[in-house]
């Protein structure tokens, strides 16, 4: 295949990854305690789309392999084979080798050696769930020789006698005004088979004078004789599925099938039944079964209609606790929602969205520097215009942004599989506790932490979480627990990943930091910092290097991905209960409400939701003299003097401000010359010169015209105490050297 | 880039007769290739970067995207140049794959030059007073000596935000020397 694929192949790509993206999530919700009727349903669905689009693009690979899957979970969804977790795990292997297939033809090559023997291998694994380990095709002889895929006929109880394919289809109101004919299905079907008998379905036409001659009232039910597979009576449907209603039942298909279809038809059930029989599909005595059993369910259903509900039940008869009830009704809202979501979603090109951003941003300029000068012209009118103009530009800026925001959800139900398979490679028992899926944050940041995320949780399920035994050994319950959460937090993201495992020991912290000159003998440290040593290159404690993690890279790495983008990332321990690693985000990386103040010349941006109040630097004689804290009702307050720091030459003015900062729970005063007041900013990248740059976080550009620097608190901070906490130990250096 | 640029003696990139643009730097004259320059500006409202080497000036806002300005006098070891009159940023942009954007503070932008690649030497080992791989080829112009600047090593970005991760090396990175 060459390099410039069209622009469906394109599209196949992203629609299968998606899809398979929801059957590795229904996959993993079978078995969980729900109805699995519905995962498994989706799981079939994802197959079968894949399979057909496939096909399109004659993706043999492609369509041999999950031609097999399919026909297994055909077999599960008629419940002949049952979905138990060793067959879920299977299916886990078949959707990542789909996805290695699809993203093979993604790059445009051929599926070729170890993927198709990886291929082979498990549909030869897959056949054996059907009947008699029934022959899977095998690249190369399909589609052209395709192996009859229809069961082998099995009389019994449950299965009727006719040798004939039922088909029932009813039309949507609107099928003819979408330009579909349904009679050119018929003609269709009548090219690799015969109809045998056909009736027409007339129940719903109403009276002439209510009659819309553009609206499709009819259905048919049809026996139909053919020799084709399953798959090509199935196509002949594809371009009407959407809009109609189409029930498929092969030869010798069993009661319950017949079943269903009388509690999908709208129809009256008696008179279905006596087309059914007019057709030939079913004898009176099948009819009756079919019958007998839906009268039982309808009753049964009726009978419990008005009862409270089955949950209610459980929790009187105190046979369930209330959590677990209330986890189950969380989970099939959420099912809900998603289904809701689903249809309300359009695809957009993400180059497309950024130039609408980059654009509101130099809206944003250009709307600033309007306000300035309506400013310097004193024109009332004029001042008032732009006011407003610059008020619906902050609404077209947020609402702008927020359609770069996603939920957090996706990918943290994706370790729902990490933590799945990392704990069976590890043989321990791990449940994963999702909570804040829906907290939104930025797309970029969202790829950029997957990455990251993915480290520390392999992390806390290897060294974090301790194997059962130890675990009852310790009085815990021997199935371990893993949380991620996410919330939001004075403008920035908290996503937070904690287990009940082990914790983290100090005293080995510390002494493998000795060992590695981190930390200097007789240094006393904070609980915390301690524990942030974990997050220097280099730096591993676990006393076994495992498969998963634990060779001392890992770490540094997580800090140094959030770091550039502008989080940080910080670590609680209590030994023995547990690790909890909270990463603090932006919510985005383009723009902030920024607070403008000046240095000497230059003006400098503080993000807005950082700064908590303004104050005046008290007078020099009330200030410890040489030392930088100042006293705070009350509180001690260290600041920076923005001057000395940056090196701005000049005198300050007489009387200098102090922005008050805050930080993950830090306090810090910044002492500047003036206070501009608030200021939207876009945030430009300062570029590749200016990669190792600390301190300052980016650029923007004022109204004037000029750029003004963003500061970066936390990394001020975090150079000041550095520099100071060298400075104070060069001195004692020097102070052994003479002694 | 790479080969051709390493191997100026060669003068196998200088072939054809190319236009260069000269200006001087502290009475000195240099020139850089026309294709590589975009546009040159008045100085003015250059942002200072705290903590920066003096080579590195600062950034400008250029029509919307920040752009740094490298003081070209500070970079080949003299001191910063002071802004006159006739100072001006010249933007260069370079052909990599980044097409990285940069400006330089020259102290007069003279004339726009052809130079045959006959009249251009290779650059001498010393004695040039600017480090030998800055120097592309040196032109001849009416018998003097014009320095061509190679403008993927003086404006190299790895090299320019190693100097400013130097420049910003706190103590306690040194500080262990001491203690031991």
């Amino acid at each position: 295949m060459s390099m410039n694929m069209d622009d469906a192949l394109q599209t196949f790509i992203v629609e299968s990854r998606e899809l398979l993206q929801a059957m590795e999530a229904s996959l993993l919700e079978i078995g969980q305690g729900g109805d699995d009727t519905e995962s498994i349903n989706a799981v079939f669905r994802a197959a079968h789309t894949i399979k057909g689009s496939a096909g399109l693009f004659s993706l043999d690979a492609v369509v041999a392999f999950t031609h097999v899957a399919e026909s297994v979970l055909d077999r599960v969804r008629a419940q002949r084979i049952a979905m138990d977790p060793a067959l879920a795990r299977l299916f886990l292997d078949v959707c990542d080798q789909m996805g290695a297939l699809v993203e093979r033809v993604a790059s445009g090559l051929e599926v070729e050696g170890a993927l198709q023997a990886r291929s082979d291998e498990l549909a030869r694994q897959l056949s054996r769930h059907l009947e008699g380990g029934a022959a899977f095709p095998v690249a190369g002889d399909w589609p052209d020789g395709a192996p009859a895929q229809v069961d082998p006929p099995v009389f019994g109880p449950g299965c009727v006698a006719s040798g004939l394919w039922h088909i029932s289809l009813r039309g949507s109101p609107d099928l003819l005004r979408f330009g579909l004919d349904p009679l050119s299905i018929l003609r269709y079907l009548s090219t690799f088979g015969q109809i045998v008998s056909l009736e027409m379905v007339l129940a719903a036409i109403p009276r002439l004078t209510e009659l819309d001659p553009e609206t499709c009232y009819m259905g048919f039910e049809l026996s139909f004789a053919s020799k084709a597979d399953a798959q090509t009576v199935e196509d002949a449907f594809a371009f009407v599925r959407d809009d109609c209603t189409v029930r498929l039942i092969p030869p010798f298909g069993s009661i319950a099938d017949y079943r269903a279809l009388f509690a999908d038809m709208p129809e009256d059930n008696l008179l279905l039944g006596q087309m059914l029989l007019r057709c030939g599909s079913l004898t009176q005595e099948e009819l009756a079964q079919a019958l007998a059993t839906q009268e039982w369910l309808a009753e049964d259903e009726a009978g419990q209609a008005p009862a409270p509900r089955l949950g209610e039940v459980l929790v009187d008869q105190q046979l369930v606790e209330q959590p677990v009830i209330d986890a189950a009704l969380e989970r099939q809202l959420q099912v809900r929602q998603a289904k809701g979501a689903e249809a309300t979603l359009i695809r957009v090109d993400a180059a497309k969205l950024d130039q609408l951003i980059n654009l509101v941003g130099e809206l944003i300029i250009a709307g600033a520097g309007a306000q300035l000068a309506a400013r310097r012209f004193k024109a009332p009118a004029l001042v008032e215009a732009t006011a407003v103009l610059s008020r619906l530009v902050e609404d077209v800026r947020d609402s702008a942004l927020t359609l770069r925001m996603v939920q957090i959800g996706a990918t943290f139900n994706r370790f729902r599989r990490v933590v799945r398979d990392v704990a069976t490679e590890l043989g321990k028992d791990i449940q994963l506790d999702i909570r804040g899926g829906e907290t939104e944050l930025d797309k970029t940041i969202v790829e950029k932490i997957g990455d990251p995320l993915t480290h520390i949780v392999r992390n806390a399920l290897d060294h974090g979480i301790e194997s059962a035994a130890d675990r009852l050994a310790r009085g815990k319950p021997a199935q371990g627990r893993l949380m991620l959460n996410a919330f939001h937090e004075s403008g920035s993201i908290v996503i937070e990943v904690s287990d009940d495992g082990g914790g983290l020991k100090k005293e080995r912290i510390l002494a493998k930091a000795m060992e590695r000159g981190l930390v200097a003998e007789g240094q006393s440290l904070s609980d915390k910092d301690i524990f942030n040593l974990v997050f220097e290159p280099g730096f591993s404690t676990a006393e076994q290097v495992s498969n998963l993690s634990g060779r001392g890279v890992g770490m540094d790495v997580v800090k140094r991905n959030i770091q550039a983008l502008r989080g940080t990332v910080d670590l609680e321990s209590r030994e023995g209960h547990g690790t909890t690693i909270r990463i603090r985000l932006p919510l985005t990386l383009a723009i902030i409400d920024g607070f403008l103040i000046g240095a000497g010349p230059s003006s400098y941006v503080v993000p807005l939701e950082q700064v908590v109040e303004c104050i005046e630097l008290p007078p020099a004689e009330q200030l410890a003299s040489g030392a930088n804290y100042l006293n705070l009702r009350g509180e001690v307050l260290p600041f920076i003097r923005l001057r000395d720091l940056f090196e701005i030459p000049g005198e300050p003015p007489r009387r200098e401000n102090v922005v008050v900062v805050q930080y993950a729970g830090e306090r810090a005063g910044l002492v500047v010359d003036q206070l501009f007041g608030e200021f939207q900013t876009v945030i430009k990248p300062l570029g590749k010169v200016f990669s190792h740059i600390r301190c300052i976080g980016g650029s923007t550009i004022l109204g004037s015209g000029e750029v003004a620097l963003i500061l970066d608190v936390p990394g001020l901070v975090r150079h000041v105490t550095a520099r100071e906490a060298g400075l104070s130990r060069s001195r004692h250096g020097s102070l052994v050297a003479t002694a | 880039m790479g080969e051709l640029i390493k191997t100026p003696a060669s003068g196998a990139g200088l072939t054809e007769p190319r236009q260069y643009l000269t200006f001087t730097i502290g009475g000195e004259m240099f020139a850089v290739e026309t294709l590589s320059v975009k546009e040159i500006i008045e100085y003015g409202q250059v942002t200072c970067i705290p903590m920066m080497p003096a080579s590195i000036r600062g950034v400008i806002n250029l029509r919307g995207s920040v752009v740094p300005v490298i003081d070209l006098k500070a970079r080949f070891g003299g001191r910063p140049t002071e802004a006159t009159r006739r100072t001006c940023i010249v933007i260069i942009e370079l052909d990599d794959d980044e097409h990285q954007v940069v400006g330089i503070v020259v102290d007069t932008v003279s004339e726009v030059l052809e130079i045959p690649a006959a009249d251009i030497e290779a650059p001498p080992a010393f004695g040039a007073r600017i480090r030998a791989d800055f120097i592309r080829g040196m032109g001849k112009i009416e018998g003097r000596f014009v320095i061509l600047l190679d403008v993927h090593a003086v404006l190299s970005t790895d090299e320019l935000s190693l100097l400013s991760e130097m420049a910003q090396a706190v103590p306690s990175q040194l500080a262990p020397s001491l203690v031991e």
